[in-house]
């Protein structure tokens, strides 16, 4: 029972959306909704895969920590642009952290903790923010946010796992290859939201 | 118990159903209703896991006390609500996301409670879940009974998930635990926005 016990309360609080208590008739169902949000543009997704990467490439604490970091960072740039804070250059930034965080894996970048953490944390904001300011109404607000960190941290979960390989030598040489891919796919997004 | 049978009864108990404004209709009787609503209220069993995940990981002491002064501040709560007191609109929605970010950012940073803080979180979140669960219900004995149910299924999901991080060895179940709980901090804000924003839709 007690090996169980965790995969219950997993189960329980991934619970479908079409049932929760506390809704007024009408309005959308909104887990779907946040969780596809994070996926919905390859920038993020780049950029929350190569985060998880470069984690694992740094090895314990960062390989926790900065999956940490990046979700509470990234919703507390959501909070700004929710309550209309202007964050100017946010497009800009999303695609320089495809660049950044690419480059990092790539080269095998290894700063020390903190400077890492204020990395991935500077551009957690401005991806959080940029979700936050294109969030629709009419959704459910716990749901929404509920779907929305869930794909957030699974698209860390699958850099951290692929990161894995980073323990046989070949592994080390396609993480790297997988920092080009992010960093190259960082610059073409730059280059659209520059031009 | 089998685990099989075990996590089979878990998932009937609480398989989706068409839900009504405030109370879940599970025609099983108001109890089970009570059980359902829990169940089917992620802004009430998430921040009860994650308390419990931190009272945990302080130890015994802790999560007893925390367990019972919870169960007790729930009761409560719905019993305020149940006495006819009305709550400004967005006021529980607005205490529940503060909650979210507190307890999820103590569990992220795993810190080193005294056990009178965490009842102190306990009666907190007891008292403001509880009178959402039952804001805008009018008094009456399946009601009640409804309440009675909620109250238990807290007591019941904070025992196991305390359970889970009380014996806790391995360091990645701890990290889990705490990444658990900077995921929760990271949904108060979300929801905080939200509330700032749109206004609540949720109580």
């Amino acid at each position: 029972m007690r090996k169980a016990t965790p995969l219950l309360l997993l189960l329980l609080a991934l619970m479908p959306s079409e049932a929760f208590a506390h809704i007024v008739k009408g309005e959308a169902i909104g887990f779907v909704s946040g969780f596809e949000h994070p996926i919905s543009g390859l920038d993020h997704i780049i950029a929350m895969v190569a985060v998880g990467l470069w984690g694992a490439q740094l090895g314990a604490p960062a390989i926790w920590l900065l999956p940490v970091t990046f979700p509470m960072v990234m919703a507390f740039g959501g909070f700004l642009g929710l309550i209309g804070v202007p964050l100017p250059g946010s497009e800009i930034a999303i695609a320089l952290s495809g660049v950044c965080l690419g480059a990092a894996v790539l080269t095998e970048f290894r700063p020390p903790l903190w400077v890492a953490a204020v990395l991935v944390g500077t551009f957690g904001l401005f991806h959080g923010y940029a979700h936050g300011a294109e969030l629709p109404p009419g959704q459910n607000a716990l749901l929404y946010s509920i779907g929305f960190i869930l794909a957030t941290g699974l698209l860390h979960a699958t850099g951290i796992t692929i990161g894995l390989v980073h323990r046989w030598p070949w592994g080390q040489w396609a993480l790297r290859g997988a920092g080009a891919a992010v960093m190259c796919g960082g610059m073409f997004f730059l280059w659209g939201a520059v031009a | 118990m089998n685990k099989r049978l075990a996590a089979a009864l878990i998932l009937i108990v609480f398989a989706p159903a068409s839900a009504d404004a405030h109370l879940v209709q599970s025609g099983m009787g108001p109890i089970y209703d009570g059980i359902s609503h829990f169940g089917l209220s992620p802004e009430d069993f998430l921040p009860v896991i994650a308390l419990a995940f931190l009272a945990g990981l302080r130890g015994p002491l802790h999560a007893r006390l925390t367990l019972a002064t919870v169960t007790i501040a729930w009761l409560a709560g719905g019993i305020l609500s149940l006495s006819g007191i009305t709550w400004p609109a967005i006021f529980l929605p607005a205490l529940t996301a503060v909650l979210f970010l507190l307890i999820g950012g103590l569990l992220a940073s795993n810190a080193e409670l005294p056990p009178a803080l965490c009842m102190v979180l306990a009666v907190a979140l007891g008292i403001v879940r509880g009178a959402g669960d039952m804001a805008g219900v009018t008094a009456s004995p399946s009601h009640a009974l409804a309440l009675v149910g909620m109250t238990a299924s807290v007591f019941v999901i904070f025992a196991l998930a305390a359970s889970v991080t009380l014996p806790l060895q391995r360091l990645w179940m701890i990290i889990a635990a705490r990444v658990s709980g900077s995921w929760l901090a990271a949904l108060g804000l979300l929801f905080a926005g939200w509330i700032l924003r749109y206004g609540a839709r949720v109580q």
